[in-house]
């Protein structure tokens, strides 16, 4: 098990180390933010002097060894447009992102999964149709479209919740259903297909002839056997919380890390986007991680495997 | 009874069992999604011929108009463009983009999956440890963070949509094509002498095309949501030129006053994706023998 351990670990490290790269290598590669930052009129001198200042005249390997170090020091540089350190940049904006994407999940969780499971247990019926087409609809539904459709609905025609912003407890209401519908259709469409392949088994068919009660065949026996897959898709919904709002963060006018992102992007604000870059995909492999050792943990066939 | 009134019902009866088992094939939710992309594959392939107008004609006398005007039967916009005609131009630009990109990613994880399991060791490792890079970072954010830099172009955009879902069929290829070689076949060819090359692409590859033709029937439809959210967000498709997302995008300013702009490209973007998984799912029923 810690062999095992050790080499998703070590994985997950060289991963997190090639995003570092590729973000350091992209964003230098794609033009000079010195021109974005002072504007087309300024004297070259400015140009020259911002360019030292931030050590834009170095050459790229230079410039990539500086920040590997500091990296690994703690320091994730400074916003060249606020002057403020970036990691504090993007601190203050994570509280506003895990309003919206934790109740997202939570609604994920507890609609998705027993609804897909309860689709299963009633394989064919009236019901298991509703699911299915119910979920088809949530994940083929662009987030953008209907959080515009919830906006016309809810804020313009009845005027019942606001169209965005931050604040109380009734702006984060459209912005989370407008999230969460999807996850909700793509959990009930795995877990209902997971339940299904599982309830033929033979395990299940022997538990239930030897005449275990039907709630213990399915909560003992089935449930923990579907739930590789179902692990799977929640570890990569966990692992987006910070990544999975940008779009809705947009629409919403919310003030959290997707917006910061768009905002920072275009204002080619290098250190403050390699900042939140880094923090997204260390939240991903963070939490991939924990799901590969949930899978040792949650079928032993895996851990051999990984072992041998 | 006469041989006279036998034969139309014999004839009534053939067609009626046509009929029947064509339907018993595809249930009605899947023929919808046929038929819908049929009509989206010519709309995109006539653009030019079917839309009324064209897409920059304004006309500043008719701004905002609704739909079920004569002249505009989805109305205008804020330029008192068709939206009509803007829609069909859309549907084109999107379509195009989604096909190549899915083509794309394709081709380039298939490779990349062949590459894994013909040389194993060193190569094997790159490519896995790539795909865990695509996985840890959402391809929204990469593809933000590179067109932003970038600019953004068609050709980019492209490029940049094909590698979409990479990594599933470099997983997917990998998979099958180290078991695949483990196969009489395959160490057939081999032994007769057949390059590489030969084995994978002659021998190999259609062995296994069926399943990775489902996996692109999954990932079009991804690619066009996440083409829209990327032209919803400015990133992608540039104006003048328009595709499915930036029309809800610029739609989204008039939300109040003419929805319709927004409504029209949204409901072809939903209906697009829902056929398309409708059949893919169906596809893969009948095709991918890994699934069930």
């Amino acid at each position: 098990m810690i062999g095992f351990a050790l080499s998703k670990l070590l994985r997950a490290v060289v991963t997190v180390f090639a995003v570092m790269t590729f973000a350091f290598v992209v964003l230098r590669l794609s033009g000079d933010p010195a021109q974005v930052m002072l504007g087309p009129d300024v004297p070259t001198s400015a140009v020259d002097a911002f360019r030292s200042q931030w050590g834009l005249d170095q050459p790229i390997w230079v410039q990539y060894l500086a920040y590997i170090q500091s990296i690994l020091t703690g320091d994730f540089g400074v916003s060249m447009r606020d002057r403020a350190p970036a990691i504090d940049l993007v601190m203050e904006r994570i509280p506003a992102t895990l309003q919206l994407t934790i109740p997202a999940l939570f609604l994920k969780l507890a609609l998705g999964i027993p609804a897909g499971v309860y689709a299963a247990l009633h394989h064919q019926s009236a019901t298991d149709r509703g699911v299915i087409v119910l979920s088809i609809l949530g994940f083929t539904i662009p987030s953008f479209v209907l959080g515009l459709l919830l906006v016309l609905i809810f804020s313009v025609t009845f005027g019942l919740l606001p169209s965005g912003g931050y604040g109380s407890w009734q702006h984060s209401v459209l912005p989370v259903i407008a999230m969460s519908i999807g996850g909700i259709g793509i959990l009930a469409r795995f877990s209902r297909s997971a339940m299904i392949e599982v309830m033929g088994q033979p395990y299940v068919r022997t538990a239930s002839a030897k005449g275990v009660r039907w709630s213990d065949v399915i909560w003992r026996h089935a449930l923990p056997n579907a739930a590789v897959p179902i692990v799977t898709i929640v570890g990569f919904m966990v692992g987006s919380l910070i990544a999975g709002a940008v779009i809705v963060e947009t629409i919403f006018s919310w003030p959290g890390i997707g917006r910061l992102l768009v905002v920072s992007v275009t204002n080619r604000d290098l250190p403050v986007v390699q900042c939140i870059l880094l923090m997204i995909a260390a939240t991903m492999v963070v939490s991939n991680l924990i799901v590969d050792l949930l899978y040792g943990w949650l079928d032993p066939r895996l851990r051999m495997q990984a072992a041998h | 009874m006469t041989a006279l009134d036998i034969a139309p019902i014999g004839e009534r009866g053939f067609l009626a069992r046509r009929v029947n088992r064509l339907r018993r094939a595809v249930p009605f939710s899947v023929g919808f999604g046929i038929f819908w992309l049929a009509a989206m594959v010519f709309v995109a392939a006539f653009a030019d011929w079917l839309r009324p107008y064209g897409i920059t004609a304004m006309d500043l006398s008719s701004r905002l108009v609704g739909p079920g005007d004569p002249q505009h039967l989805l109305g205008t916009d804020e330029l008192g463009r068709d939206v009509l005609s803007r829609l069909i131009q859309s549907i084109r630009i999107s379509l195009v983009i989604a096909f190549g990109a899915t083509i794309l990613s394709g081709m380039v994880g298939t490779a990349l999956g062949f590459a894994a399991a013909k040389f194993r060791g060193v190569v094997e490792h790159l490519v896995l440890a790539l795909a865990d890079f695509q996985a840890a970072l959402p391809f929204l954010i990469m593809a933000l963070a590179v067109l932003a830099f970038f600019g953004s172009s068609m050709w980019l955009l492209i490029c940049l949509m094909g590698f979409y879902g990479w990594e599933r069929y470099a997983r997917i290829a990998r998979g099958l094509a180290i078991s695949a070689s483990a196969q009489g076949y395959s160490s057939a060819v081999v032994q007769l002498g057949a390059k590489p090359s030969r084995v994978y692409l002659k021998h190999i590859l259609p062995n296994i095309a069926s399943t990775l033709i489902v996996s692109m029937t999954l990932t079009f439809p991804e690619i066009i949501l996440m083409e829209s959210s990327l032209s919803f967000l400015g990133l992608g498709v540039q104006p003048p030129e328009s595709s499915l997302g930036n029309m809800v995008g610029f739609g989204r300013e008039y939300l109040t006053t003419a929805p319709w702009i927004m409504l029209a490209p949204a409901v072809v973007i939903m209906l697009t994706t829902l056929s398309i998984s409708l059949v893919g799912d169906w596809l893969r029923d009948k095709l991918d023998p890994t699934i069930r």
